[in-house]
């Protein structure tokens, strides 16, 4: 189970990484691991639009399940991760580098503080694993 | 009565449980509730059951004995003797839903050619396996159109010229929604000229505008204009049809529906009191997330043979939970094979034939019926397919209750569910009626015109 | 083993069934509304024929073998259902006609809902639900409505136990409720503490499963009820499990408001490869007004002479209509045969033959499998597919190797609450020996897990087809024929 350093993670199994006042958000290693093979991604959202966090950024589909991937943080979005539409095994197969979701912009890079670091995830996966 | 335990098995059973009697395996219910006395009667053999159910049975009236002019949302169609022999057989009624798929490939091969039936006869992209019934279909629909715009459209409106029983049913679905609000009850009719008082209600809060083809009266009317308006505004339309009049009329793909949904009893489902029924709920390829429902897919199996699955099962309600579209499990297996078998029975010719044979035989009742003193034809310059309504010079009730005495069945009674349409009379004409039973029909009603 | 499909097998200009010749003169056909092309296949009527009979040659089914699939019941369809539904005098009947006409089927329905009041605990039942799904949507519905009468929007939850079956949250968002899951205790209980934590101001109700998916009576129902009425809210009762509990207890009795029957479970009307079922719904003295119309009642007395006369009533404080017409008459003609026939004795016989074969089942496979809840089972049990020293084999492994064995898999990986589970419903229509063969079967195929696991994930062998690829299925959609142009 990869968890790089560096990045942030939510216990809703979103990844975020942090440039300035700018965030990428994917999904975790572990939720793609959970989810099996992806069939469909449908971003919630589009370029210029602004959202609230909690609010849902995308559904992702397998054949087992269906998952929310949520908002970490408050902001706007700047970009969204188009060929996920056409290749959603991208989130199996790379869900940290070419299985980005959205980049956006931070109201309040704040609201990151409460998200957990890569021990603290892997952590907390062991944990749930029982 | 049908459990196969001899005393001695049921022995050797408790001793392998480790309990001394059935009664101990109950203990766990609470003892001042357990093993109430039944209200019930003693059980009867197979013989007694059948002999009782035929006697009430034939205390009925029904269309083997009387000629049948209604429909308002039920029609009596000949059913080739064919559909029910293979419908008899255990492997297709006593089969499960088909979650295995290496053993359920009989089940999902019909559905899957059930959703193609269903799709080009309504000129859509796609069609799941089925709801419960056209009304739930209906309301599926309005929920499909709530999704899709995440609730930020909160009106649905419905012609009045709907079927009183689909409105309805679109208003208690849509109660579990606290915003909604289902209107176009109040507006007028509408007809081929225009929709007027329904098109102005139609704005940017409008989520989904529902109208039928033919209509609840038998109309058959060009909806173009407010299909293109609603289309306008950013709503989405959908079109309640009649599986039967498809045979012979444009289909509602051709005019541009986001939605086409419908009771397919006439394809091969007897009118059995009212159901089982069928929901056929079809829509543009866009929707095919949103749609509620099981679907039939083709793929492969691991040494590359085809076979077919359920497939997007992660829209349902077993994994999707409270974020599905619907919490609809069922789909109506064993209807959708019955339909499947007719329209293969029937096919292009056949099923042609039936449709013009409908439309030929009614429009011949109606010249009669608008010959007759005291009968006119309540909308004379509308275009119809199978049902039209006909003014009566006294209540539709009395008419039909003298009707019966001639063994006819007479046509529905529109002030029931229109108050505006006292003595006006919903007459439906299948295949199955002669022109000798229009003709017994026309001089009944003339007989029964006056007190 | 495939069949080409009926698009496939169409020849143009083939005939099939076709009718005479219009008998009336010709009226013109509407030129703007005259549809261009019609593609439905041509085939002859023994095409069509030798077509689904082999179709149903690819499908299990109950008449060929058991199915153990936990909360469905699939018990024996009785063959009497079929024909006395196929009366004419049933089949044939409008559901327009004047109700004089038909009074033998309002009796039926009045009946039938008699004997559901009676064998439940409930004041007032109606007919029309027509599944399982659409009777607990009627459930939801009603509790809002009946907080709304009782001014008390701001009761919006939903509790639902997490040993539930998919439906209740689904259908509890349908009725506009937040869904708050409730966990069960280590003895398959809803944990009071859990639930006592809820019970406040905001509860609308409890949606409860007893006996639950694990198979297990709760322990502490009537307290889970008290609890529940205490806060103000409802208790529904998904009647799935209703098997275990024929003429052994009934819910009303304890204080369930509202609960849906399914009559393609416990009452023996046919699966028919998805559908049709009946989910009527009984409700206590306090929701009764609140069901779905239309109910029978008895309009006029009879008396020695003349039968009563039946019609048709909408409670006073009812959700509204929920599907058209009466409810799927059909499959309620199969029901009341059914109970007709078992009476008061025989309804208990099916209760309490179906725990024992539960049970006796319970016994020997625990032996092999792991049984996360040893205790007395009611007509079903749970247990893991899956080992501590073949973890790579799962419960999906198991299921599809049984299908080798010559049975229908087990439900898989319900309830939630248990890891790789199997539950595992036998019914009382099975005999010992069949039991007995099931058993062996999944001894065998713990025993494959350790020697040959390769075997189970590459099952099942004997079918018509392998395992599918249902990835494939999702991607690359193809849900209809392909029609030659």
């Amino acid at each position: 189970m990869k968890t790089p350093q560096g990045l942030k993670y939510a216990k809703t199994d979103e990844w975020i990484k942090v440039e300035g006042n700018q965030a990428i958000v994917g999904i975790s290693d572990y939720a793609q691991d959970h989810l099996s093979d992806v069939v469909y991604v449908e971003l919630m959202v589009e370029e210029g639009d602004t959202v609230s966090k909690g609010d849902t950024l995308a559904t992702v589909e397998s054949v087992k399940a269906a998952a929310d991937v949520i908002f970490p943080a408050s902001g706007k979005i700047l970009e969204i991760n188009e060929d996920l539409a056409d290749s959603p095994e991208t989130l199996n197969n790379d869900p940290y580098e070419a299985g980005w979701m959205i980049k956006m912009s931070l109201d309040d890079p704040s609201d990151l503080d409460a998200l957990m670091d890569a021990d603290a995830y892997t952590a907390y996966n062991k944990e749930r694993e029982g | 009565m049908f459990t196969p335990h001899t005393s001695l098995e049921v022995e050797e059973m408790l001793k392998e449980i480790g309990v001394a009697t059935i009664e101990e395996l109950f203990d766990k219910v609470p003892e001042k509730y357990r093993f109430p006395e039944l209200n019930l009667p003693a059980g009867i053999s197979e013989m007694e059951i059948a002999s009782e159910l035929k006697e009430i049975a034939s205390a009925n009236a029904s269309t083997e004995d009387f000629v049948s002019f209604l429909g308002a949302g039920a029609y009596d169609h000949y059913i080739p003797a064919a559909v029910d022999m293979l419908l008899r057989r255990g492997e297709f009624y006593t089969a499960y839903t088909p979650y295995q798929p290496e053993i359920s490939q009989g089940t999902l091969q019909a559905i899957f050619e059930f959703q193609s039936l269903m799709t080009e006869l309504t000129g859509m992209d796609v069609s799941n396996a089925s709801h419960y019934d056209g009304a739930t279909a209906a309301a599926e629909a309005a929920n499909l159109a709530y999704h899709f715009f995440r609730g930020k459209r909160k009106k649905m409106l419905v012609a009045r010229s709907v079927n009183p029983q689909y409105r309805e049913v679109i208003r208690t679905y849509m109660q579990g929604f606290d915003d909604v609000q289902v209107l176009g009850d109040e507006v007028n009719l509408g007809d081929s000229s225009g929709f007027e008082e329904l098109t102005d209600m139609i704005d940017q809060n409008t989520a989904l505008v529902v109208v039928q083809y033919p209509d609840f009266f038998g109309r058959v009317i060009n909806y173009t204009k407010l299909v293109n308006y609603s289309h306008d505004q950013g709503a989405l339309v959908a079109f309640i049809f009649n599986p039967t009049a498809l045979g012979l009329l444009k289909p509602p793909g051709a005019f541009d529906a986001d939605i086409a949904v419908g009771d397919g009893q006439p394809l091969g489902i007897p009118i059995s009191f009212g159901g089982p029924y069928l929901g056929i709920f079809t829509t543009k390829q866009k929707y095919i997330r949103k749609m509620a429902g099981r679907l039939v897919g083709e793929t492969v199996d691991v040494e590359g043979n085809k076979a077919y699955v359920l497939t997007l099962t992660a829209r349902e309600q077993h994994i999707r939970r409270e974020r599905s579209t619907s919490n609809i499990c069922t789909n109506q297996g064993l209807m959708t094979l019955a339909t499947t078998i007719y329209l293969s029975l029937l096919g292009k010719q056949g099923f042609k034939q039936v449709a013009n044979l409908c439309y030929q035989k009614a429009h011949y009742a109606a010249q009669q019926i608008a010959q007759l003193d005291g009968y006119q034809l309540a909308f004379p310059d509308e275009p119809f397919f199978h049902e039209f309504v006909v003014k009566t010079p006294r209540p539709v009730n009395e008419i039909n209750l003298r009707l019966q005495d001639h063994w006819i069945l007479g046509g529905f009674d529109l002030s029931e569910v229109y108050p505006e349409m006292q003595n006006q009379m919903l007459v439906a004409v299948t295949e199955k009626i002669s022109k000798n039973d229009i003709d017994e029909f026309t001089a009944a009603l003339q007989e029964v015109a006056h007190v | 083993m495939s069949e080409q499909t009926i698009y496939e097998l169409s020849q143009h200009g083939r005939k099939g069934v076709t009718f005479p010749k219009p008998d009336v003169p010709f009226t013109n056909l509407p030129e703007d509304f005259e549809r261009d092309a019609l593609r439905l296949p041509e085939l002859s009527e023994m095409d069509v024929v030798r077509h689904f009979t082999k179709l149903s040659n690819f499908n299990y089914s109950i008449d060929g073998g058991l199915y153990p699939l936990g909360s469905c019941t699939m018990k024996y369809n009785p063959k009497i259902n079929e024909e006395n539904a196929r009366l004419p005098g049933f089949a044939f009947t409008h559901p327009h006609q004047p109700i004089v006409s038909v009074q033998g089927n309002l009796y039926l329905m009045y009946q039938l809902q008699e004997w559901l009041q009676d064998i439940s605990g409930f004041k007032r039942v109606c007919l029309t639900p027509a599944a399982g799904a659409h009777g607990e949507l009627v459930g939801a519905l009603m509790i809002k409505k009946y907080h709304q009468v009782n001014q008390h929007p701001e009761r919006v939850k939903i509790l639902i136990p997490d040993s539930a079956h998919g439906t209740n949250p689904a259908t509890s968002a349908m009725g506009g409720f937040k869904v708050v899951p409730i966990p069960s205790d280590e003895r398959g209980n809803v944990d009071l503490e859990a639930l006592k934590a809820e019970c406040d101001e905001t509860l609308a109700g409890l949606m409860l499963t007893n006996p639950n998916t694990l198979g297990l009576f709760d322990e502490n129902v009537e307290e889970v009820v008290r609890l529940v009425h205490e806060a103000g809210g409802l208790v529904y009762g998904d009647g799935a499990n209703l098997n275990a509990l024929l003429g052994v207890f009934r819910p009303g009795d304890v204080g369930f408001d509202i609960m849906h029957f399914n009559l393609h479970k416990t009452f023996s009307t046919p699966h028919g490869g998805g559908g049709p079922g009946s989910g009527p719904v009984g409700a206590s003295e306090a929701l009764k007004d609140y069901l779905p119309g239309p109910v029978v009642i008895v309009v006029e007395e009879g008396d020695e002479e003349i039968p009563p006369f039946f019609g048709f009533f909408r409670p006073e404080h009812s959700i509204g209509r929920m599907k058209s017409f009466y409810g799927h008459f059909g499959v309620i003609v199969r029901a009341f045969t059914y109970i007709a026939m078992l009476g008061a004795d025989g309804l208990r016989d099916a209760a309490e033959k179906a725990v024992l074969n539960a049970n006796y089942l319970m016994a020997k496979v625990k032996k092999d499998y792991p049984l996360p809840y040893d205790r007395t089972c009611m007509h079903e049990f749970v247990v893991e597919g899956t080992w501590e020293d073949v973890p790579e084999i799962h419960a999906l492994d198991i299921s599809k190797r049984l299908i080798d064995y010559g049975f229908h898999p087990p439900t898989n990986y319900f309830p939630l609450i248990v890891h790789e589970a199997l539950m595992i419903e036998p019914t009382e229509t099975e005999n010992k020996q069949t039991l007995d063969a099931f058993a062996a079967a999944l001894k065998t195929i713990a025993k494959e897990a350790r020697e040959n696991p390769e075997l189970l994930h590459n099952a099942p062998y004997d079918t018509p087809v392998r395992r599918c690829d249902e990835v494939k299925a999702a991607k690359e959609l193809v849900l209809c024929c392909w029609i030659p142009d």
